[in-house]
């Protein structure tokens, strides 16, 4: 076998103000292979991968493209050197075309734009490696998946030879999951090099070549999928042995402390995203909903917190009736939300670790004192609940935005539950987080329930509305599919439910 | 009132009307231009000042209305560099540095004016140029195709912008860069040079905006302008940042202008309550705001620096 090395990064260091993202780093693909690179949150992938791709400018190291200096300063010269980048979020103008996403930054094009043969080579590309969308669509109208395709083809237009993805996954549904990778299977076999990064372990066995694992900014391993395990990766990306599946204690039901009584949402395009949907949750429970993304999860969680008005139908929380409450009240009847959006609607990314923490309790003792903050208690706070959630920051005075994905979930989580709520919402509670803060996280909302607290937990993550739930409701088009007790659960079922097809069948 | 509904009158007020959008629509052309690069230029009227008196003291000096013209244009560079400097290169804050331009535009063209010229002295544009044919047509000949060569070239600009954002690799790095820099800059756009390329366009067609003012009333005077370029600026949001909106809105605003000066010319309404009328096509604009506000967006990113972040 011909091991022709496609990049070699070597010695990689890079430090921002008060952290050191990446120490030492040495990393290599090879052509046609899938090089899976795992680590905790906030271990430096996301920075060392920007580093290649030319977003950032490392303190030391080398980066060797087959053998030679890659010479790479900024993306314009990456995409010339054949590296092309999937980000963390993604990197897509909405108001354009998908066509026009394409060929966007491309200088062959010459001064004319020319939507129609690129949209012509766009077709090929999604028939040959089986990318449906539609070049014409504007990117604002696409689901999460498609805009992820649009993604792909973009780097697939520009021939990249290295292709990075950054937690591709971490929006996708299942199935979604699984055309992915036929794809990215197939981009490798055609001789290109891809660097792959997820946090779900699952995933990294089954589509990997080779995995390296970093620990706060190191790298603490090089394994392949045949000579390790689960188990195994956990451990070397956190330090110790992770459980995976949370211990549940038996259940202690009390009576209903949350309800929505045939509600109706109105979506943001103007259709209704929950039609008619009740649910009961009881003290010491939780409550899954399991269903593919958009189908109404994210409207019932919003007219629930108060953030969006239902078109019909009641809301009870803690035996109060807060139908189309102003959130603060919602919070004051015993809510605790932790949002989908977290960057958009879980944080204030410019304040401080300390200011997002009192963030919701601002008004009110003992953080305020006749209309004056008293920094002296929310500086205490802070430091206690960061300490308690083991959230990583390099201080209480840190930007929120310049937190990792899962650290800042976790602060998130340690701001919701520190006021002992009667109801938590917990949408998508693990997404983009790694396995040891979502085992923590789980623990966490586990414990919840020991206390009493009426859990509602929205996961696209089937695996972890299993692991969690005593009861699981299926929705699709806003409506209630069924409800699966723990002890019947069959994901055959689960999976016909969420596709569409009633409890009965 | 009667006097105003006579067919000549009625001609007249288009024909003038047209006449007084030609100015604010270039300069609301250029304005278009940069904010769907993400960069607002409040300073619009200070470069327009400025070029308004280039090309006024340009033509004075040397009789020729064609480098008046050159003058204006070579400005509106100048200041283009200048605002691209500020805001892109340093990431000053649009907004602040706007006004400041602005400022500066309004005391400098001033200050030059008083030292140059002192009295004004009127100066020689553009005679009309009547278009062969379609100006003998009666009436609609006088309304549309009996303007000087400066109102032909600008409306002619309004397919041009149209085509140079829409259908043009320029216009799409333009449109990617107004809503995501991070995107564009992530396929290698440069996100600076495309923004100094709006900047520069925009400042240049607001020289040539108070060029062509300059040279179409004949005079220079403080403050000519008299707000036309803010107007421009509001124009481009009644357009919601289409060129072809942008007409629309410039051609309402001088339609409303000329019928309010026509109305005082034969006495129709008080000198105070035309003043009072004056207003109209400030509070049309609001409204239309409000209105086309809910249904498009501005460019996301605009009045945002960008910068990658190390
Ligand atoms: N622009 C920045 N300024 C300051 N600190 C940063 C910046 N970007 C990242 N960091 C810090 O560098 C460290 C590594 O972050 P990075 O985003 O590479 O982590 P990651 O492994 O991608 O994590 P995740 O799994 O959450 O995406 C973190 O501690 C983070 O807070
Ligand atoms: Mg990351």
């Amino acid at each position: 076998m011909t091991e022709t090395r496609l990049l070699e990064l070597s010695g990689i260091t890079k430090r921002f103000p008060g952290v050191l993202a990446n120490d030492d780093v040495d990393l290599d693909v090879r052509v046609g292979e899938v090089h899976a690179l795992l680590g905790e949150n906030g271990a430096g992938k996301s920075t060392l991968m920007k580093i290649l791709f030319g977003l950032y400018e490392p303190d030391s190291g080398q980066v060797l493209i087959e053998g030679r200096p890659s010479g790479i300063s900024s993306p314009a010269d990456a995409i010339r050197a054949g590296v092309a980048m999937i980000h963390q979020h993604f990197m897509l103008v909405p108001t354009l075309t998908v066509a026009e996403n394409v060929v966007l930054g491309l200088a062959e094009s010459g001064w004319r734009l020319d939507t129609g043969s690129v949209a012509e080579r766009v077709r090929d590309l999604s028939a040959r490696y089986g990318l449906e969308v539609d070049p014409s669509a504007l990117v604002w109208q696409l689901s999460v998946g498609e805009r992820q395709r649009v993604e792909i083809i973009k780097a697939l237009y520009r021939d990249c030879r290295l292709l990075i993805l950054d937690e591709p996954t971490a929006v996708l549904t299942p199935p979604e999951v699984e055309d992915l990778f036929v794809t990215l299977r197939q981009m490798a076999d055609d001789g290109r090099g891809l660097i792959f990064i997820s946090h779900k372990l699952d995933e990294v066995m089954s589509l990997a070549d080779r995995i390296t694992v970093l620990r706060d900014g190191r790298v603490s391993g090089e394994t392949t999928p045949g000579e390790t395990s689960k188990e195994e990766l956990a451990r070397m990306m956190v330090g110790r042995p992770v459980q995976l599946v949370p211990d549940k204690p038996p259940l202690e039901i009390g009576g209903v402390r949350m309800a929505v009584e045939d509600l109706r949402v109105v979506g943001d395009r103007g259709t209704e995203a929950v039609a008619g949907l009740s649910l009961e949750i009881r003290s010491g429970e939780i409550l899954g909903i399991a269903g593919v993304s958009g189908n109404g999860q994210r409207e019932l969680a919003e007219a629930i917190a108060g953030l969006r008005a239902p078109a019909a139908g009641r809301v009870l929380v803690d035996g109060r009736d807060v139908t189309g409450a102003h959130p603060s009240e919602v919070r004051s009847a015993g809510l605790a939300y932790v949002p989908e959006e977290r960057m958009r609607d879980g944080v204030v990314g410019e304040f401080t670790v300390a200011e997002n923490v009192m963030l919701v309790d601002h008004d009110r003792a003992p953080y305020c004192r006749r209309g004056m903050l008293r920094f002296g208690t929310i500086g205490e706070r802070a430091r206690d609940l960061v300490a308690r959630f083991a959230v990583k920051t390099p201080s209480l005075e840190t930007p929120t935005r310049n937190l990792s994905g899962g650290n800042i979930q976790k602060l998130i989580l340690a701001r919701e539950l520190s006021g002992s709520p009667a109801v938590l919402i917990a949408a998508q509670p693990t997404r983009g987080v790694d396995i040891g803060a979502a085992e923590y996280i789980h623990r966490r909302l586990v414990e919840e329930q020991g206390r009493g607290t009426a859990i509602l937990v929205i996961s696209e993550d089937l695996d972890e509305v299993m692991a969690l739930s005593d009861r699981i409701a299926v929705i699709f088009e806003g409506r209630l599919m069924g409800i699966i007790d723990r002890s019947e659960v069959d994901v055959a079922q689960l999976g016909l439910m969420m596709a569409g097809s009633s409890n009965a069948a | 009132m009667s006097d105003f509904f006579t067919l000549a009158s009625l001609v007249f007020v288009v024909g003038s009307g047209i006449r007084l959008a030609t100015p604010m629509l270039l300069a609301g052309l250029g304005e278009a231009i940069g904010q769907r690069s993400g960069v607002l230029n409040l300073g619009v009227d200070g470069v327009m000042l400025l070029g308004a008196f280039g090309a006024y003291y340009t033509i004075l000096e040397t009789g020729s209305a064609v480098a008046g013209i050159l003058v204006g244009v070579a400005v509106g560079l100048i200041m283009g560099l200048a605002y691209g400097v500020i805001t892109v290169t340093f990431g000053a804050e649009q907004g602040i540095s706007g006004i400041g331009i602005y400022l500066f535009g309004l005391g400098v063209s001033d200050l030059l004016f008083q030292k140059q010229v002192g009295t004004p002295l009127p100066i020689r544009g553009f005679s009309d140029w009547h278009i062969p044919f379609l100006s003998d047509i009666p009436r609609i000949g006088e309304m549309f195709f009996q303007h000087s060569v400066l109102v032909y070239m600008t409306f002619l600009l309004v397919p041009v912008v149209a085509f140079l954002i829409n259908r043009t690799t320029f216009g799409l790095d333009l449109r990617a860069v107004g809503e995501n820099p991070a995107a564009a800059d992530s396929l290698g756009v440069s996100v600076a040079r495309v923004r100094y390329s709006a900047i520069m366009i925009a400042n240049l067609l607001a020289g040539l905006a108070g060029a062509v003012l300059a040279i179409e009333l004949g005079i220079f005077q403080q403050n000519l302008t008299n707000g036309q370029g803010f107007i421009a600026i509001a124009l481009v949001y009644f357009g919601a940042w289409r060129p072809t909106g942008v007409m629309a809105g410039a051609l309402l605003f001088g339609l409303v202008s000329s019928t309010v000066l026509q109305w005082r010319t034969l006495g129709i309404v008080s000198g105070a309550a035309s003043s009072l009328m004056a207003m109209a096509p400030a509070l049309l604009t609001i409204v239309a705001l409000v209105v086309i506000s809910r249904t498009v967006g501005q460019p996301s990113a605009l009045t945002r620096p960008f910068d990658r972040g190390k």
